[in-house]
């Protein structure tokens, strides 16, 4: 779950890290109000859940009222890779003279979280860490322990943090190491950390991922939660709480566990075909289950045909087949003509069950794609 | 022969009177599954199936002589489940649990770095040796016994390309899904090394998936270490980057890392044919035999 700019820096101002004095806004007169009281320069941000907001035009730094009123107008309601902008956060803009990168996430092939520094702040760091990784010192944590202090200082010197900052950094550091154990958080990052011409260290930008595997014992972030999708199906997807990913093509697919999911994309695309979307109904799905499922691929305008592939371990493939025998006795016309193989549990009850005026039913998952190819191109022609 | 698991295996379940837990060790019974008990705080005394159970799984390895465990706990208690499995000194055991905190998973990690228990998964489907012992939730109906190892990180994927082997004739020594989580106890690597030990496998699947670097790493592990042939396959090939695709491991960064053509080159530049279908990794695994 990600974290909003403005709800993160709230977390942090509360922790003891200094961050620019801000308001939110949600109106360009409520920005306004903003700026006034702020003074000049004044940072307007976009306060949306994508990465490189500043490249794409999301932030731009107001030096009078006249630009802060045309940028605030700009930002709000523009759409920025997809997401409606609803609010900016106005911010004081600081004098800098250096930018440092720090942050904390969890390091999958070591199992440990990582401490991470690097004196290129300001820029894309996962850039950095592709052209010169040397230029990001790391610290490993160990989770049973937690942090030892001297832990933050060590990276911090490593990374070549100038002397006189260096302690205050190891100092915000730290303390973003409690956070993120205090909240579960899956990544923070404080790209760029400011240093100012009078020494002193301030968070920029603020970065906070939590895991949302660990929302259940979070009940205060959990609250902070605003879901943002990037069009109606996926919002629909969420409501109806599937794994669901939109793509380009045009074959809807529908599947059980991810792995096999995938793989049916997959073939989707080897067979020559586009997928058009992610979904995965997940295990021991019911009959209801799947007509929600197929209301979600028959609602993508792009969807000329549909793979429903299901393979049984704890999901029943009878089951699977009332669902859409029951999903599709409601259409006068199917919209979408609909391929369907069961195997695993209870496959040849459910093959039983299926009703074949309303399906095409194929043995192989091979077979049942290329069929579904064949739909979508010969609605295409 | 086989790996990890055996007829000899004696299974505690952990959660067996939960609704999954009771009706998977149903199942397991079923299959032939010596499961010898079950541990659920405040449920000692009761009985399940005519399996009996006990308060810890210290007594269960006590009373019944449990060496490995299954655990059906609801996420918020399957860590300290885990804990539970790996401070008894079993020997084996299989976390199914899906959506445990990743931070409680870097405790349990560090823990099993000091024990030697062995942790498959979570967020698994579990082991089966065909014919002796099935721990999780693999149906058993869709495995033979054989001589072809198999390690995947997906449950349905494995028991797709499982039945691809099966139709041809290609028994299985073990299966195993190692878990579809960031952080995972036994990796492919392990499973890799314990069939090249294992006399009776003599060739192994991988699949594998977008997300991390466990498949490159698994890729050089082969090259340098594996005289048994291995086929492969990865799934995520149409993924796009930043979107996490079902399981919270599968996710290709936004800087391109963990890639389906990254691990397939690793494979291959380490001998290992990929196939570009389920189908196609069963012809591999016709021709290495």
């Amino acid at each position: 779950m990600k974290l909003h700019e403005h709800q993160a820096k709230t977390i942090f101002a509360d922790a003891g890290i200094p961050v620019p004095d801000s308001r939110l806004a949600t109106t360009v007169d409520e920005a306004l109000d903003a700026v006034d009281e702020i003074g000049y320069p004044a940072a307007i941000k976009a306060q949306v859940h994508v990465g490189g907001r500043g490249k794409a035009g999301g932030i731009k730094i107001a030096t009078d009222r006249e630009e802060a009123e045309q940028y605030a107008e700009e930002i709000l309601g523009m759409d920025l890779k997809g997401y409606t902008v609803d609010s900016v956060l106005v911010e004081a803009g600081v004098d800098f003279v250096d930018e440092l990168y720090v942050g904390v996430t969890m390091d999958r092939g070591e199992g440990k979280p990582v401490l991470m520094v690097s004196t290129e702040g300001g820029v894309d760091i996962e850039e950095v860490a592709e052209e010169n990784p040397d230029a990001i010192a790391r610290e490993h944590v160990d989770p049973a322990f937690g942090l030892h202090p001297y832990q933050a200082r060590k990276v911090v010197y490593e990374a070549g943090v100038d002397a006189d900052v260096a302690l205050d950094v190891a100092s915000i550091l730290s303390t973003l190491y409690d956070l993120y154990e205090d909240s579960d958080a899956s990544e923070i990052e404080v790209n760029p950390v400011m240093i100012t011409g009078d020494r002193d260290v301030i968070a920029a930008d603020a970065v906070m991922n939590i895991d949302e595997d660990a929302l259940f014992r979070q009940p205060d972030l959990a609250d902070l939660a605003e879901e943002s999708y990037e069009d109606d199906l996926e919002r629909k997807a969420g409501e109806y709480g599937f794994d669901y990913v939109r793509l380009s093509g045009n074959v809807g697919i529908i599947g059980n566990g991810a792995g096999l999911v995938m793989t049916t994309l997959d073939l989707v695309d080897y067979y020559g075909g586009a997928p058009a979307n992610f979904l995965d109904i997940g295990g021991g799905a019911k009959a209801e289950r799947v007509t929600q499922a197929l209301d979600m691929v028959f609602s993508d305008e792009n969807v000329d045909a549909v793979v429903f592939n299901i393979f049984g371990g704890i999901t029943r493939g009878d089951e699977v087949a009332k669902g859409i025998n029951e999903a599709l006795e409601q259409f006068d016309e199917i919209p979408k003509k609909v391929v369907v193989r069961l195997a695993g549990t209870n496959a040849e009850e459910g093959m039983e069950i299926l009703n074949t005026d309303l399906v095409e039913v194929e043995k192989t998952l091979e077979d049942a794609v290329q069929r579904a190819v064949k739909n979508a191109e010969e609605v295409t022609q | 022969m086989s790996i990890f698991v055996d007829d000899d295996t004696r299974v505690v379940v952990q959660g067996i009177t939960g609704g999954e837990g009771k009706f998977h060790a149903g199942q397991m019974i079923e299959y032939g599954t010596n499961v010898v008990a079950g541990a659920v705080p405040g449920k000692g005394g009761q009985e399940v199936d005519g399996v009996p159970v006990y308060d810890t799984v210290d007594e269960a390895v006590e009373e019944e002589n449990a060496d490995a465990s299954v655990i059906f706990v609801p996420p918020a208690f399957a860590a300290d489940a885990v804990f539970e499995s790996l401070d008894t000194d079993l020997d084996l055991a299989v976390a199914i649990t899906e959506g445990i905190p990743t931070q409680d998973m870097a405790k349990v990690n560090k823990r099993l770095s000091e024990t030697d228990t062995r942790l498959i998964g979570p967020n698994c489907p579990g082991i089966i040796t065909p014919g002796e012992a099935k721990l999780g939730i693999l149906p058993g109906n869709i495995f033979s016994d054989g001589n072809v190892g198999l390690v995947s990180r997906s449950g349905t994927l494995t028991y797709q390309v499982v039945d691809n082997l099966t139709e041809r004739g290609l028994g299985q020594s073990t299966a195993i899904g190692i878990g579809g989580d960031p952080i995972i106890g036994t990796s492919f690597i392990d499973a890799l090394e314990a069939f090249e030990a294992d006399p009776d496998t003599d060739a192994v699947v991988m699949c594998g998936e977008i997300g991390g670097e466990d498949e490159e790493q698994a890729a050089r592990f082969i090259g340098e270490h594996m005289d048994t042939p291995v086929a492969g396959f990865i799934a995520g090939r149409t993924a796009p980057p930043g979107k996490r695709m079902g399981h919270a491991g599968a996710i290709v960064s936004g800087s391109g890392t963990g890639t389906a053509q990254s691990k397939i080159d690793a494979l291959n530049d380490a001998g290992v044919p990929v196939g570009d279908t389920p189908e196609e990794v069963a012809d591999h695994v016709e021709e290495f035999l």
